[in-house]
């Protein structure tokens, strides 16, 4: 029998191939591109509502990338990641409205704020792990609203009011409504920010980040400063979870307190699992499922919209355990178990 | 390397045990179960601080290090149960061993500034040499957590070589090993110290490879050293087989 057991042999060999990763990366690439150039092209096709949503996903999945960073990468766990989203969009907000800032100028500023909070926060939340570590996160996301509404703020924050933003023109006259504009603002900033994220998991950092998560004793071990690494990831999380606030605030025209409650750290972290935890482009899978999918919900049924989300994500977590990313990885095999025959 | 000295008193797994390990050579650390040995590879990886004595390390206390700065110093370990990055690929596993010998920080790595390019290069060539000195690349780019058993302790060998450890520290090499799988470790634990110029720590429970391999033995029985020596003489010793088999033989 010489054909099937060249068949064999050849199946027996493909594993050993080194080479999976060319083809997978040239695929990956191309993806991109495609991926890049309708996304340049929905908001002269769509109506301004779906832009102004789809602006809204972008935000969700630069916080969900700042999550990812923490717990899918660097293995803890945050429930107070709405409170880095509301300072960032505060942050934004009161600049504008009491300064004047320009609203790009915002972002650094933001980023920066929530950067330094989720630094300080994280050095004493070294000392907690798992459940322990989610529940001061918790304390911290039920807070933020109430912080946001004491009076001897109210001068700044606008209280139970919060504060309203107009919305900023195209600049250099570019023939672009309102929507379609910070549409394509929001996607700048959201390309530099995934770029940052994928660059950062690919490196030396990025390992070591990895290594505390899978085993910190091993990782300490490997000469890593396991507090540093620690720290400073909570730190950029907070800052990729504030930059998005800022922009939300920005594309929402709008900032109150009870926009921000624990519910939304909830959303995010919904957004991280449905994505693929420790995959960066699954948070645009993800946002995309926390944008449209409760309003999906409630098409179907007003009353029982809750219940319908539920079991939505019920359901999904059944059939792809791994999120988006464990989808994405099956079709990609697929593909390329054709493209080898 | 000069010479290290071990000595602890006070804590009832380790008391008062002293020894040197000249550079160069491999000693072997032996003893029954709760002697104590785990206790000490636990103080050289300064896992946990001897309540007294002091740990030298060419010449320096290393008692004075965050156990982080341990691998800086050019001690590497394995452990005797598995503590691999169990998702991440061999390579990567690897890399991750060089830590301590390569540099960048968050804000670089994050821009991609053009010398974390060169130290990548440098890190993954050295990482694929090692893979490769170990035999293992043909598993390069598989992750930790699929390969068999004995793949993963080469693994583990491999990632504290890429430390560039000048003491490695092997807790149990040989622990759930089979017969082939010793004989290919015995002959890689002393190649790498012929090639490698390395000092060598085993802990290990099977004798035959320790006394093959070692140059010198320390026994340990209830926290304290009972005999120190070359194998043959250490083999021989009274309080050792007495140790091992039960004061009726001795």
């Amino acid at each position: 029998m010489p054909a099937p057991s060249e068949e064999m042999m050849e199946a027996i060999a493909e594993p050993a191939v080194p080479e999976v990763s060319a083809p997978r990366l040239v695929g990956h690439r191309s993806v991109i591109f495609a991926t890049l150039a309708i996304a340049l092209v929905l908001p002269f096709l769509v109506q301004s509502f779906l832009t102004f949503q789809l602006t809204l996903v972008l935000v969700y999945a630069i916080a969900i990338i700042g999550l990812n960073l923490l717990t899918g990468f660097n293995g803890q766990f945050s429930l107070g990641h709405s409170a880095f989203y509301a300072l960032g969009a505060y942050v934004a907000a009161m600049l504008m409205d009491k300064v004047n800032f320009p609203y790009a100028a915002t972002l650094p500023v933001a980023g920066i704020a929530c950067f330094v909070f989720g630094f300080l926060f994280g050095l004493p939340a070294l000392r907690l792990e798992g459940v322990y570590l989610a529940l001061a996160t918790f304390a911290l996301a039920v807070a933020t609203p109430q912080i946001l509404k004491l009076s001897p703020l109210e001068y700044w924050t606008g209280g139970v009011q919060g504060i309203v933003i107009s919305k900023p023109d195209a600049p250099y006259g570019l023939p672009l409504t309102q929507d379609q504009w910070l549409y394509f603002f929001t996607l700048l900033v959201t390309v530099i920010m995934t770029l940052l994220a994928h660059n950062l998991v690919a490196s030396r950092t990025g390992r070591a980040m990895m290594a505390i998560r899978d085993n910190p004793t091993a990782a300490r071990s490997m000469g890593i400063n396991i507090a540093l690494y620690k720290s400073l990831t909570f730190g950029v999380s907070a800052l990729y979870t504030g930059v998005a606030g800022a922009l939300g605030a920005i594309v929402v025209q709008f900032v109150a307190p009870d926009s921000f409650t624990f519910f939304l750290s909830i959303t995010l972290l919904v957004g991280l699992v449905v994505g693929g935890v420790g995959w960066i482009p699954g948070a645009f899978f993800g946002g995309a499922f926390v944008l449209f999918v409760p309003n999906f919900a409630e098409s179907i049924s007003k009353g029982l919209s809750g219940a319908v989300y539920g079991v939505m994500i019920i359901l999904l977590i059944f059939m792809l355990p791994t999120g988006a990313a464990g989808l994405v990885r099956a079709v990609t095999q697929r593909l390329r178990g054709q493209n080898i025959r | 390397m000069r010479d290290v000295a071990v000595s602890f008193g006070g804590i009832v797994a380790l008391d008062g045990v002293s020894f040197d390990l000249h550079p160069g050579l491999i000693a072997g650390l032996i003893g029954p179960n709760g002697a104590g040995k785990t206790t000490l590879f636990n103080c050289l990886s300064r896992y946990y601080t001897p309540s007294s004595g002091d740990i030298l390390f060419d010449g320096s206390s290393i008692l004075a290090k965050p156990p982080h700065q341990i691998a800086h110093l050019g001690i590497g370990r394995t452990f005797q149960n598995l503590a691999l990055f169990r998702s991440l690929s061999v390579l990567d596993n690897v890399k991750i061993g060089g830590h301590c010998r390569s540099r960048s920080d968050y804000l670089s790595d994050a821009l991609r500034l053009p010398w974390t390019g060169r130290t990548e290069a440098s890190l993954d060539l050295r990482s694929r040499e090692i893979v490769a000195y170990l035999g293992l690349d043909g598993v390069l780019d598989r992750r930790v957590a699929d390969l068999p058993f004995g793949t993963q302790k080469r693994v583990e060998l491999a990632r504290a070589l890429a430390s560039s450890p000048r003491l490695l520290l092997l807790d149990e090499p040989a622990c759930g090993l089979n017969h082939e799988e010793v004989g290919a470790l015995s002959t890689s634990i002393r190649q790498i110290r012929d090639d490698l110029d390395v000092t060598i720590l085993v802990v290990e429970h099977h004798m035959n490879l320790v006394m093959s391999i070692s140059d010198r033995v320390i026994a340990l029985n209830f926290g304290r050293k009972i005999a120190e020596g070359v194998p043959a003489q250490v083999q021989q010793d009274a309080q050792v087989i007495s140790a091992y088999l039960g004061a009726g033989h001795a």
